[in-house]
């Protein structure tokens, strides 16, 4: 019996490459890539991001403008989270097997949120992007959108697994329904809440960007500015600029959720 | 009057699963009842009938004199308020202090606003800090319930059925997850609030021993039907194989041992 169940892990492992490598192989050929080229323009790339991609005096002139365009995005990022996450905690917990009024309101909450999370926040962008415009309306409510429905699903998961017990407690004291939830399963979870939360701000700082190209607000907005004016240098500034402060925003919530778990 | 009574008591989970049948008993105030069947013969569905945690499917639970299987709401948690739970695996918020999970028994008793936002009276934190100090733990009141030993933990949850003052403890395989030595502590505890206070006890047990040494009256029950109903001293042999079935015979050698020794 052993050996066999071996065999067959051994045959599925060789199935499974020579899979991997026929799709692989047929993608290269329909594409007519030159997977020579390709690897040595690395190199090439290299050479030409540090001969271009260092800002000069004139750029460094800028950088209070180009603070003052990622101060625009890091609020729009954190506040698009923060209250993305409250609607999305208020969906969990109508969503949570442990704390659903009733079991009807499970498929549509796991529905909800598996729509918004499961676009993606360039694809939201670009859809909103017919309602509102090029604004910064566009750019929160695209992060806004996949917040809401990534909360709601971590969170339903984080209350089911965390907070069935004292729920169950709870309930046989005669506690009411809200005074359980606010008593038991947000301490219980806040943790993890806050975890999350982070987690989004962070995801959201480096999305904004990106949508900021879409949208032309915020910091992506400079970068594109810049870059399609062949500024390089500027352009420059501003990626150097967003991982600093991807970098900062990351220390600062490691060190918060070190103080809160 | 029996303070609970239980009558043709059934309960379905899903189509097939029959839980309880037709389970009939009264129970006196002051009474420590010791339920006893093997894993899977509807001991926590019985407990959780009498609270309403799950809901009944035929037949009647009388709760000084209230007719439970019919409340709803308000008067399902003013029902609750006057039975404490304790549960195998203590069902505590763990990062809320002792004195916080143990407040939570008076949940029960407070308004929406009240129960929401934790307003305990000043009267609800001198009980709730004396019923802490009478089982031992006044040095661990601020301490938060995931540094508590587990038998330390079990007498928080015993604190918060406690300061709901209720007529009666529901326990469900209360030392199911302790040592020996702290199983005793909260055995002898049970023993002492039944004894001093008259609060009467329903206590579910997986170990005949326990059931034998602790409790004054005995209700064996196997694949959801009432096998036995009386005294500790009277169940015999063959009673513990019927309500053990084929589990029983380690049993019935470990009682001998005991006996012996
Ligand atoms: N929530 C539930 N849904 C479906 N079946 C359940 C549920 N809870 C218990 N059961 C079933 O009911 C029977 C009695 O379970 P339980 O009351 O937990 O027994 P015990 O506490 O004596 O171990 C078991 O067959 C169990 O599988
Ligand atoms: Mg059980």
């Amino acid at each position: 019996m052993q050996p066999d169940i071996f065999q067959l892990r051994q045959r599925q492992s060789a199935l499974f490459f020579v899979l991997l490598s026929g799709l692989t192989y047929g993608a290269i050929l329909l594409t007519n890539y030159d997977v020579v080229q390709g690897l040595t323009a690395i190199p090439r790339a290299f050479v030409w991001a540090t001969a271009n991609f260092i800002p000069d005096d004139e750029a460094w002139q800028r950088l209070p403008r180009i603070l003052d365009k990622l101060r625009e995005t890091v609020l729009m990022a954190i506040s698009s989270a923060t209250v993305a996450s409250a609607l999305g905690l208020a969906v969990a917990l109508l969503g949570a097997t442990t704390t659903r009024p009733h079991p009807w309101f499970s498929p549509p909450a796991r529905a909800i949120a598996s729509v918004f999370r499961n676009i993606d926040v360039s694809a939201w962008a670009l859809i909103l992007l017919f309602s509102f415009g090029q604004s910064a309306i566009t750019g929160y409510f695209a992060l806004f959108f996949v917040t809401f429905g990534f909360i709601v699903r971590v969170m339903i998961e984080t209350i089911d697994e965390i907070g069935t017990e004292s729920v169950e407690a709870l309930r046989a004291t005669g506690a009411g329904y809200l005074a359980i939830i606010t008593q038991s399963v947000i301490p219980a979870c806040l943790p993890q809440l806050i975890s999350w939360v982070l987690y989004m701000i962070e995801t959201n700082i480096r999305s904004a960007t990106l949508v900021g190209i879409l949208t032309g607000t915020g910091i992506g907005f400079s970068f594109d500015l810049y870059y399609k004016s062949l500024n390089y240098s500027s352009a420059s500034l501003v990626v150097l600029v967003i991982v600093v402060a991807v970098l900062l925003i990351e220390a600062l919530s490691n060190a918060i959720r070190r103080a809160v778990l | 009057m029996a303070l609970l009574q239980v009558e043709a008591l059934t309960k379905r989970y899903g189509g097939e699963t029959l839980a309880l049948d037709n389970i009939t008993f009264d129970v006196e105030p002051g009474e420590f009842v010791g339920i006893i069947g093997p894993s899977g013969a509807g001991k926590s569905t019985l407990l959780r009938c009498v609270n309403r945690l799950v809901d009944i499917s035929s037949g009647d639970v009388r709760f000084d004199g209230v007719s439970v299987p019919t409340l709803r709401g308000a008067a399902l948690r003013r029902q609750r308020t006057r039975i404490g739970m304790i549960f195998q695996h203590y069902n505590l918020v763990n990062r809320l202090s002792v004195i916080e999970n143990v407040l939570h028994g008076r949940l029960g008793y407070k308004g929406t606003i009240q129960g929401i936002l934790g307003l305990y009276t000043e009267e609800e934190k001198r009980d709730a800090a004396r019923i802490i100090e009478s089982l031992g733990l006044s040095e661990q009141m601020y301490k938060r319930c995931d540094q508590l030993s587990g038998g330390q933990k079990q007498r928080v949850g015993i604190a918060r059925a406690l300061v709901q003052q209720p007529k009666m403890l529901l326990c469900d395989e209360p030392i199911a997850s302790l040592d020996p030595n702290a199983a005793k502590i909260i055995m002898d505890t049970l023993s002492d609030i039944n004894r001093t206070t008259g609060i009467t006890i329903l206590v579910n047990l997986h170990q005949v021993d326990v059931a034998l040494r602790y409790a004054r009256r005995i209700i064996g029950i196997n694949r959801g039907r009432l096998v036995y109903d009386g005294e500790p001293e009277r169940l015999s042999n063959e009673q513990i194989y019927q309500i053990y079935g084929s589990e029983a015979g380690d049993l019935i050698l470990d009682l001998r041992e005991r006996y012996a020794a």
